[in-house]
């Protein structure tokens, strides 16, 4: 019987939404006041799950105090207080709407949850507005 | 005498950062909130105003007006921005959740009726950090 665990995490950081291929007046009629030049942010929150059989000697599916060490090591310590269009490499040709933040923030989790487990990551870029990857 | 509360909410770019001292004092005083590229949060906006309610309508004060009053004169102006480069009002000053609601204070009290007192800002910051200030 598989079980799915979570674990909750935050980060705070500025973006824009900005396709570079477009100039401002394009990049503000496709994303309003996202577009800002100046840049605005955000409290992200982080849901990671992972789903998989408990393991029968510790009844865990995963060890969540070792999930939150790899959370943070890989995911929190990249990305708060950062501009994640300035200071984060996964981004320089990505748009960091929360979508593709999902996706770079699956990216780089997965290869550190056994492969026996499966993944999923869902974003709040506000308490309004979230994401889930993979759907 | 009846307090009555309108939430807003804005999101925004800031950073910590006093012009007077270099990068690493910056840094050892403000730690990664001193990042030169900003970083931001969804800050929640709690206006509390307070007056008696009034005998025909029954209100403390029309609180679609007191909505109205918070976006025209706050939220137009934070929303989206870079509290730093792009808020008239916080030009010149340490963008603090602490400064902040003390200028949102100054900036809405000249906007609200004579019989409607500002009772309280409440910004938060982060779900687990907000400031209240009481014009004091």
């Amino acid at each position: 019987m598989k079980v799915a665990v979570y674990r909750q995490e935050h980060f705070n950081a500025a973006h824009r939404l900005y396709n570079s291929a477009w100039d401002q007046p394009t990049n503000e009629a496709y994303f309003g006041k996202c577009a800002y030049p100046h840049y605005h942010g955000h409290n992200y929150d982080l849901v990671v799950k992972v789903t998989g059989l408990p393991d029968p000697q510790t009844g865990f599916v995963v060890d969540m105090k070792w999930l939150s060490e790899i959370i943070n090591k890989e995911i929190i310590a990249r990305f708060d207080h950062k501009n994640l269009n300035l200071d984060t490499p996964e981004f320089k040709h990505l748009n960091p709407t929360a979508e593709n933040i999902a996706i770079v923030i699956y990216g780089l989790l997965r290869p550190r949850i056994p492969e026996d487990l499966d993944l999923q990551v869902r974003l709040y870029e506000t308490p309004r507005n979230f994401v889930d990857y993979p759907a | 005498m009846v307090y009555l509360t309108r939430q807003e909410h804005f999101n925004a770019a800031h950073r910590l950062y006093n012009p007077a001292w270099d990068e690493a004092k910056n840094e050892a005083v403000f730690g990664k909130c001193a990042n030169p590229n900003w970083h931001g949060h969804n800050y929640d906006l709690l206006v509390t105003v307070k007056a008696k309610p009034d005998y025909d309508t029954g209100f403390v004060f029309d609180v679609k007006k007191l909505s109205l009053v918070i976006r025209e004169h706050i939220t137009e102006k934070l929303d989206h921005r870079n509290l730093n480069e792009d808020v008239d009002f916080m030009r010149g000053k340490m963008c603090s959740t602490e400064n902040l609601a003390i200028e949102i204070w100054k900036q809405l009290e000249p906007h609200l009726p004579g019989n409607v007192q500002l009772h309280c800002i409440k910004l938060y910051e982060t779900p687990r950090i907000y400031v209240e200030y009481f014009g004091e």
